[in-house]
């Protein structure tokens, strides 16, 4: 009799738990399916549709954005760099650029280049403030073998290592082949600073978020050019559109042998160089 | 903004925006600590998989602290994102390509894997004092058990059956998850010192041993505070799996360094550079000679002397502290040694933690007794202790 009620017992808490853990798998299906069609048009928005861009008349599957850098042009004059500053609002100090220029000395008798740039102390107190770039004359009596500048911008890859490890998609290649963020879904893990070969991103601390050039985004749809190409005194940097045989950066590549940074990274910059030295990374 | 965040110093030329280093010592605390769940999770698994009964007396307390662990492992990252807030939508819309979108979800399944696999194992002790209390304690027991008081032969069989499936879906997903931790580091091409094939098998070892020796520290202290005697049977177990493995590690990460200079590929006069300079002291004093060698020496001799008594004791719990802190010296050579060497292969930077800030020293600490504070608690909650029974005797 204790037996058979025992059993009883035990079928009728077998039977509980068997309830219980159905509702439990119910639930979690549940959750499921209502997670894949939120996962689905995040995916599908971040390859983009077009109705969700904000600029009228801008078709962004008829562009192919590229960006071109002559390096035997550039005289390290950086009205680029304070451009780009004013015109993203990017931090006024020398640890945070959308674009920056790097200076290449070879002094006789060395094997290597002395490089430099913004952040470089003596840099920073020959133009006395954080905020104000210039290069100083540190090399006003050496001798000077040889010696030029390289522009330096986000190279907006054709296979973005940025892209791919961000977890949540807030950055993304859109389809005129620039590489943008999304500020308001970064969730600022800044995996994708460290991914990015060229240090080409950083950390916008205002923002929490993070940062890197755009080529104007807000400026190129509506077909002006980027603040630092609108700037350059000497032509040193190009920008246009490949899909147009005729524009300036199609003329360009086409013209010149052109090179890109760290082309072993697999990651196919679409920053093209002219004019760059072995040692330029 | 200028001032917001610090400014490494550095040496020769580094890309401007380095200067600003963005992965700091919560991202080194985090894959120390998933490591410890790992390396804890195999101790457990020891037991309750492959039926070593020498680690009877530690594993339900194995499987306490890697539960203990786990859950403070998002801690870290959670902290460290600029926007908090937006930290499931890693979950809620992944991004397929990420590894770290997908870290979330082996950690997310690992975590309810444990908290079953701790389910079922205390489920008959849980049963046994929702019958003996009154009450509060009752109530919560009882609930713990999810109303289920069925202990009859034929269900305790049914767990059994369960947790040993469970344990073996375990021991992949444990040590998936921290081998995934170094894929995290390991996929990184844009950094020399992390882009290696090798790094998921290293950190893997790495918190093996780490976990090991963090059961040996805990479990040698508790039976101080409880007043319990030591089991030198588990005991001498876990010092054979902790010179084993700690062996096995140094070796590894001797071939991925040998492998690095070897290749000799662009930047290595760099990597070099840093490796006489700043990592001298942390890799080859520390990390090497003090943490690794130490300890294998140390407990060499003990196994050979088949040293038995206090002098085992105190040589054994001395080597599993000196490893414990030559795995976070790993982690910390790895998280912030990759970005202490520039990208432009030119410079070298150097990380200086702040203390008080929000991914300070004072919140790793923190973060590093938390844990434990929480092991604390539940082994309260759900003691699980095997004594044998003349050591409980003993304690009477």
């Amino acid at each position: 009799m204790t037996r058979d009620k025992s059993k009883t017992t035990d079928k009728r808490a077998g039977n509980a738990r068997r309830r219980f853990l159905r509702t439990v798998g119910q639930a979690a299906a549940a959750v499921a399916t209502a997670a894949i069609p939120i996962t689905l048009r995040s995916a599908g928005s971040t390859t983009g549709s077009q109705e969700s861009f904000p600029t009228p008349d801008y078709d962004w599957s008829k562009h192919r954005w590229a960006y071109g850098i002559d390096a035997t042009r550039c005289i390290g004059c950086l009205r680029c760099v304070e451009a780009c500053k004013a015109e993203n609002n990017v931090a006024q100090d020398a640890h945070h650029f959308r674009t920056w220029v790097e200076r290449y000395v070879y002094l006789e008798g060395e094997d290597h280049a002395r490089v430099d740039s913004h952040n470089d102390p003596d840099n920073i107190a020959a133009s006395g403030s954080e905020g104000k770039y210039r290069f100083d004359n540190r090399y006003e009596n050496s001798k000077v073998d040889k010696a030029f500048f390289v522009p330096k911008i986000c190279n907006h890859c054709e296979h973005p290592s940025c892209v791919q490890v961000c977890p949540v998609g807030a950055t993304f290649r859109a389809k005129d082949g620039t590489v943008l963020i999304d500020h308001k879904y970064c969730i600022g893990c800044r995996y994708c600073i460290q991914a990015c070969p060229y240090g080409a991103r950083f950390f916008n601390a205002e923002l929490n978020v993070s940062d890197k050039c755009t080529w104007c985004y807000h400026r190129i749809t509506k077909g002006l050019l980027p603040a630092c190409v609108e700037v350059c005194p000497v032509n040193a940097r190009i920008f246009g559109d490949l899909n147009d045989p005729d524009s300036s950066i199609s003329n360009f590549v086409r013209d010149n042998r052109v090179n890109v940074l760290k082309p072993e990274t697999g990651n196919s910059p679409m920053c093209f160089y002219k004019g760059i030295d072995k040692e330029v990374r | 903004m200028a001032g917001l965040e610090p400014i490494a110093p550095y040496l020769g030329f580094v890309y401007p925006n380095e200067t600003v280093i963005t992965w700091g010592i919560l991202i080194a605390l985090y894959p120390y600590l998933t490591g410890l769940v790992a390396g804890a999770f195999t101790v457990s698994s020891f037991y309750h998989v492959f039926g070593m009964q020498q680690f009877k007396a530690v594993a339900r307390f194995a499987l306490l602290t890697s539960l203990s662990f786990m859950i403070f492992v998002p801690a870290p990252l959670i902290l460290h994102l600029g926007h908090p807030e937006r930290a499931l939508n890693s979950m809620i819309t992944p991004h397929l390509t990420s590894a770290f979108a997908m870290f979330s979800f082996l950690a997310a399944f690992y975590l309810v894997l444990l908290a079953i696999e701790c389910w079922f194992v205390f489920r008959p002790d849980n049963v046994a004092r929702a019958r003996n209390a009154t009450g509060l304690s009752r109530i919560f027991y009882r609930a713990v058990c999810l109303w289920s008081d069925d202990v009859s032969p034929r269900a305790l069989r049914w767990d059994r059956k369960s947790l040993f499936t469970l344990a073996i879906i375990g021991i992949p997903a444990a040590h998936g998850l921290h081998g995934y931790v170094g894929f995290v580091y390991g996929s990184l091409k844009a950094r020399e010192w992390w882009g290696s094939d090798m790094m998921p098998i290293i950190f893997l070892f790495s918190a093996i041993v780490s976990g090991v020796a963090l059961l040996i520290t805990l479990y040698v202290f508790s039976c101080k505070v409880r007043k319990v005697r030591i089991d030198h049977d588990c005991l001498k177990g876990m010092t054979y799996a902790l010179w084993g493995f700690l062996m096995f590690t140094v070796v590894l990460e001797g071939l991925e360094f040998a492998n690095l200079v070897y290749q000799g590929r662009e930047g290595i006069d760099v990597i070099l550079e840093y490796v006489a300079g700043p990592l001298k002291y942390r890799f080859f004093v520390v990390q090497l000679a003090l943490c690794s060698v130490v300890p294998i020496l140390t407990m060499s001799w003990v196994i050979a002397r088949n040293l038995r008594g206090r002098s085992f004791v105190i040589a054994v719990t001395a080597s599993a502290c000196l490893v414990l802190v030559g795995v976070f010296m790993m982690r910390w050579n790895v998280v912030i040694g990759g970005q202490e060497i520039s990208k432009s292969l030119r410079g070298l930077l150097s990380y200086r933690p702040e203390f008080l800030a929000r991914e300070g020293i004072l919140v790793t600490i923190g973060l590093l007794l938390a844990p434990l504070g929480l092991l604390w608690v539940l082994t309260r909650i759900f003691p699980p202790w095997r004594d044998e029974p003349r050591a409980i005797l003993e304690r009477r």
